[in-house]
């Protein structure tokens, strides 16, 4: 339940890297009919901006919902160097065969961070938010329900 | 029948740009660097913060408005710009004499300041977002109804 001190803190990532959408459960030519340019086999490349949204309440002594020097780490070692600088369909086996959408990696994301941070905080803030930015036209989004 | 209609919100930016520090005066050095890490250099450091106010309500029948955002402006003017744009959030911005100017707190005492200027007038407050840096914003949404 949300309290007058309940709050979200955000903050925004960068990682950059190459992927090729491609479903396996689909032909070549349909893969090249549902991807369009997506489909190129020698993959291509984004700068995408992954933002961390944490709620919970303000301690009182620090002022603050997280620290956020201790977010950016936990969010380095989750997402950041498993995907910065990669080629995602090459060297992340999480995706295990499936399409390297950014739909995949927000809720692969999602799974990580949501446990990555409920091992960090066990009685602070919790993951509320993930936004994920493919480039400043596309973005995706998934929030948790009961925030106004 | 009616169709249900969702709630409408307006939303207006304001930005001021002020400087702060973040420690407790009870904490040894050690422990506001350990805290705040280089928020905590005593002699200060700024940011243009800026802040995005959220107003829910019915647009109002005769002017079809749900909140006139003249008077939006002059209550962010009065309430934030004035008091705190080229300040030192620490030294001439209470509460943060007594508590650090942290984000989080930021956007807690916008929210206080602005809730009873607008509220019960046909709207209500939503939400305060308060960005520190485009990297770093807090949301403040108020107490549960």
């Amino acid at each position: 339940m949300l309290r007058a001190a309940d709050m979200i803190v955000t903050r925004r990532y960068r990682f950059s890297a190459s992927h090729r959408m491609h479903s396996a459960g689909l032909s070549e030519e349909a893969n090249r009919a549902v991807y369009g340019k997506c489909n190129n086999p020698f993959g291509h490349g984004h700068n995408y901006v992954l933002e961390v949204s944490v709620g919970g309440s303000v301690d009182e002594r620090t002022g603050r919902v997280v620290d956020p020097t201790c977010l950016d780490e936990l969010v380095r070692q989750t997402v950041l160097t498993a995907w910065d600088h990669r080629n995602l369909n090459v060297e992340a086996a999480e995706f295990a065969g499936e399409p390297v959408s950014s739909e995949n990696l927000l809720r692969i994301a999602w799974r990580r961070l949501a446990s990555a941070v409920a091992r960090a905080f066990p009685h602070g803030p919790r993951l509320v938010r993930l936004r994920l930015e493919e480039t400043r036209r596309n973005s995706f989004e998934m929030m948790e329900g009961d925030w106004r | 029948m009616g169709v249900a209609v969702p709630p409408l919100r307006i939303t207006r930016r304001a930005e001021f740009s002020a400087s702060h520090f973040c420690r407790r005066a009870e904490w040894s050095e050690e422990q506001n660097r350990a805290v705040y890490g280089e928020a905590a250099n005593p002699y200060g450091h700024g940011h243009n913060w800026v802040v995005e106010v959220t107003l829910e309500g019915e647009p109002d029948p005769v002017t079809g408005m749900v909140f006139d955002l003249k008077a939006l402006k002059e209550i962010l003017h009065s309430e934030l710009i004035e008091p705190m744009d080229h300040r030192f959030l620490n030294y001439e911005v209470p509460p943060f004499d007594r508590i650090p100017p942290t984000l989080e707190n930021v956007a807690l005492e916008i929210w206080r300041r602005l809730e009873p200027r607008v509220n019960g007038l046909g709207c209500r407050l939503h939400a305060v977002r308060v960005y520190e840096t485009e990297d770093y914003f807090a949301e403040c949404y108020g107490p549960r109804t």
